[in-house]
C-alpha cells in the first residue's frame, strides 16, 4: 500500500440556518483555507460528496465545480454520499500510483427542505419508503431496539453539545432540557441540528506529505462495510458492518487517543462505542460531533477531518475517523490515522 | 446586501410518480397482498424472509422460488411512538412504527401500529393486520397492524332507590344542622359517630345521643392517586379522624393542606358549606382542613 495523508484539513463556522450562500460560495473559503495550508493549487484528482436532493435540483454538484476552477479539464468525480466515501475514493485513486494529490470537498444545505422527510427518499421504495418511514422515525425504532438508557443518552448530549460550545465551527446549543418526545423514545435533543456547511481535505502521498506538513496524518487503515438496507432484516442493536470495517481498517492494533463518530442521534454512539470497541480512555467526538453541528453530506469528512487535525496539531498520535451513510447506521466507514 | 432577501418556494416532483418495475419476488409478494395474503421467499437456507428480498442478505445467493404464507398474525419486536404524526405518515392519528415478526417469518417486517396509545405497546405485543377495502398491490395494502383482541369492555349499571336507616337520618339530620351527632353506650360508655342505635361492641341498644364538636385528631390517612367524583381533586387525602369527645374515629376527606403534608396526630376542623347550602347530606362538609393547633398524642 502507497503511505498517504491527510495535510490540510478546513471547515466552515456551520450555521443553523440558512445564510443565503449558494454552493459554490459555502464551498470557496475552505478550498482556499486547504490550498493555502497545503500550498497546493493543482491536484491529481478532485472528489466531492453531496446530495441533490438536499438542494431539490439534479446534477447540483455540477454548479459548485465553480468553486474548483475546472478549466482545462482535471481529473474529478463525485459520490452521491457524505463525501468521507469521496475521501475514500481518492484514497483509491492515490493508490494507483500516478498521482500524488487529491483535493476532497462536502457540503449541504439542510435548511432548505426538510430532512427527515428528503431521507425517506433514500429508502428502499418498495417496502420503506411509500410508508412515509422518515428518518427520526427509523432513528427512533433503532433506539428503541438497542435498549437506550434515558441517562445515558442525555449524558451524550450534554457532553457532545458542551464540547461543541468550545469548537468555533460547531452550533452553540444549550444544555439538553425537556421532557417531550420528537418520536419516543428520542427526545428532540437526541437528534443532530439541521445545519448548513462545508469542509475540505488534501491527502498526499509519501514524500509530498512530508514536503507540504510538517506533522501528516497517515491513513493506515482504511475500510467499509454494509448492512442489509432493510430495518427487519438485522439485529439493529448492533453495527456489525461498523464492527468489520473496524477490523479491517485495524483499529484495535494500537492505542486510540480520539475517536470522531457520526453520532446523529444519541443512542448511535453506543452502538458505535461497542461495534469499533473503542476503549473508555480514548477521547470520543472532541468536537462536539454531529450532535453539535450536522452538515449533511460533510459531516462524515469533517470526523476524518477533525480526527487528522489532533493528529497535524500534535495532539494525539492515533486517532479514528467514523462515517455512515444509510438509515439506522446501516453503511460506515472506518479511518484510522497515526502520526 | 439586498434590504430584503430573496426567497423562492422550490418543489421537486415527478409528476404521476416514478413507474418501477417489482421484479419476480416482490412483484409476487405485492400481488399476494392484493389478495389479501402475505406471503415470505424461502432461502438456500431454509429461513423465510419477510418481506421477500430477491437475494439472501446473509450469504448474497439468490432465494428459492419458494414462497409461504405468513401471518397474518405477528409479534412486535421494538417499536417508535409517533404522537404527532407527519403527513407522509400511514395514519392520521398517534401510532407506533414497529418491527413486527410474522407467525411463520424469521426476519422482521417495518409497518405501523395503530394502537391508540403508547402504553398499550410492548415488545411481545401480537398485531394483525387492518387491510384496506380497495387494495391495488402496494404496501400501504395493509393500512396498519391492531392489536389482537385480549380483552373487551362489560358495562355494568344497576339502578336502586336506598333509605338511610334510622341512624344514618338521624345524624344526617344533625349534619344538616352543622352537628355532628354521636351515641354513647350505655354497657361500655364508648362514644361512637355516626350516630347508630346499637353497640357492636357490646350488641345492646344504645339510647343517650351525644352531640360532637366539629374537631378532632387524624390517627391514619392515605394519599389517592385516582380520581374520585366526590374528592376535589387529585391527589387527594381521605383519612380516619378521632372526634374530640369520641371513641371511634370517622373517614372523611383532608384539604386545604399539601397532600404530602398531611400526618398522624394532626388537629383537624370540619369546614362546612354556608348554612344556605346545606341539605341532609355528607357534602355538607367540604373536608377537614389542619387547625394549626399542635399535634395530638395518640
Amino acid at each position: 500500500m502507497r503511505e498517504i495523508a491527510v495535510v490540510a484539513f478546513a471547515q466552515t463556522r456551520h450555521s443553523a440556518v440558512d445564510e443565503g450562500l449558494g454552493e459554490a460560495e459555502l464551498i470557496l473559503p475552505v478550498l482556499d483555507e486547504v490550498r493555502e495550508r497545503s500550498g497546493l493549487r493543482k491536484f491529481g484528482f478532485t472528489c466531492s460528496g453531496s446530495c441533490d436532493y438536499l438542494a431539490g435540483a439534479p446534477f447540483s454538484f455540477v454548479s459548485a465545480l465553480d468553486a474548483l476552477g475546472a478549466w482545462p479539464p482535471i481529473s474529478e468525480s463525485h459520490v452521491e454520499m457524505d463525501a468521507a466515501w469521496a475521501l475514500y475514493e481518492a484514497w483509491v485513486r492515490l493508490q494507483h500510483g500516478d498521482v500524488d494529490s487529491a483535493l476532497i470537498y462536502g457540503f449541504g444545505k439542510s435548511s432548505q427542505g426538510d430532512l427527515r422527510e428528503i431521507m425517506t427518499l433514500q429508502l428502499d421504495p418498495y417496502y420503506l419508503s411509500p410508508l412515509g418511514l422518515d428518518q427520526v422515525s427509523y432513528a427512533a425504532l433503532q433506539a428503541s431496539a438497542s435498549g437506550a438508557d434515558r441517562a445515558e443518552l442525555d449524558e451524550v448530549v450534554r457532553r457532545s453539545r458542551a464540547a461543541g460550545r468550545d469548537n468555533p465551527y460547531a452550533l452553540d446549543l444549550p444544555d439538553p432540557s425537556g421532557d417531550g418526545y420528537e418520536v419516543e423514545p428520542l427526545r428532540p435533543y437526541d437528534v443532530a441540528p439541521i445545519t448548513d456547511g462545508a469542509a475540505a481535505v488534501v491527502l498526499a502521498a509519501g514524500d509530498l506529505a512530508r514536503e507540504v506538513c510538517e506533522r501528516p496524518a497517515w491513513i493506515t487503515g482504511i475500510a467499509h462495510r454494509i448492512d442489509p438496507h432493510y430495518l427487519g432484516m438485522r439485529d439493529l442493536a448492533r453495527s456489525a458492518s461498523a464492527a468489520e470495517a473496524a477490523r479491517a481498517a485495524g483499529v484495535g492494533k494500537g492505542s486510540l487517543d480520539v475517536a470522531e463518530l457520526h453520532v446523529q442521534f444519541s443512542h448511535e454512539e453506543r452502538i458505535l462505542r461497542r461495534a469499533l470497541e473503542i476503549p473508555d480512555s480514548t477521547v470520543v467526538n472532541p468536537s462536539g460531533g454531529p450532535l453539535a453541528a450536522n452538515p449533511v453530506m460533510a459531516t462524515g469528512l469533517i470526523r476524518i477531518g477533525e480526527a487528522a487535525a489532533r493528529i497535524m496539531d500534535g495532539a494525539a498520535n492515533r486517532t479514528l475517523g467514523h462515517a455512515t451513510s444509510g438509515p439506522c447506521l446501516q453503511h460506515n466507514l472506518v479511518t484510522v490515522m497515526e502520526a | 446586501m439586498p434590504s430584503e432577501e430573496l426567497i423562492a418556494d422550490h418543489v421537486l416532483e415527478f409528476p404521476g410518480g416514478y413507474t418501477r418495475t417489482t421484479g419476480p419476488v416482490i412483484g409476487r409478494f405485492l400481488t399476494e397482498l392484493r389478495d389479501g395474503r402475505i406471503v415470505g421467499v424461502r432461502t438456500a437456507g431454509g429461513r423465510t424472509l419477510v418481506p421477500p428480498l430477491e437475494y439472501d442478505p446473509d450469504t448474497g445467493e439468490a432465494v428459492t422460488g419458494e414462497f409461504a404464507e405468513v401471518g397474518p398474525a405477528g409479534t412486535v419486536e421494538s417499536w417508535a411512538w409517533v404522537s404527532e404524526p407527519r403527513k407522509g405518515h400511514p395514519l392520521e392519528r398517534p401510532f407506533a412504527w414497529a418491527l413486527i415478526r410474522l407467525d411463520g417469518a424469521d426476519t422482521a417486517l417495518v409497518h405501523a401500529v395503530d394502537a391508540g396509545d403508547a402504553r398499550a405497546m410492548r415488545p411481545g405485543l401480537r398485531v394483525r393486520p387492518r387491510w384496506r377495502a380497495e387494495r391495488t398491490g402496494h404496501i400501504t395494502d395493509i393500512e396498519s397492524f391492531v392489536p389482537e383482541v385480549t380483552r373487551i369492555v362489560s358495562p355494568v349499571r344497576a339502578e336502586y332507590r336506598v333509605k338511610p336507616g334510622k341512624s344514618l337520618a338521624r345524624f344526617l339530620e344533625g349534619v344538616e344542622r352543622g352537628i355532628f351527632l354521636g351515641c354513647r353506650c350505655g354497657s361500655c360508655g364508648k362514644v361512637y359517630v355516626p350516630y347508630r342505635l346499637s353497640c357492636p361492641e357490646c350488641g345492646v341498644a344504645i339510647t343517650e345521643e351525644v352531640e360532637l364538636p366539629d374537631t378532632g385528631t387524624i390517627t391514619t390517612f392515605a394519599i389517592n392517586n385516582l380520581p374520585d367524583p366526590r374528592a376535589p381533586q387529585v391527589p387527594f387525602v381521605s383519612a380516619y379522624i378521632l372526634l374530640d369527645g369520641s371513641d371511634i374515629p370517622m373517614i372523611a376527606l383532608v384539604g386545604d393542606i399539601p397532600a404530602h403534608e398531611v400526618r398522624q396526630g394532626m388537629r383537624v376542623r370540619a369546614v362546612w358549606v354556608p348554612e344556605e347550602e346545606r341539605t341532609a347530606s355528607m357534602s355538607n362538609i367540604r373536608w377537614f382542613a389542619p387547625t394549626g393547633e399542635p399535634d395530638a398524642e395518640l
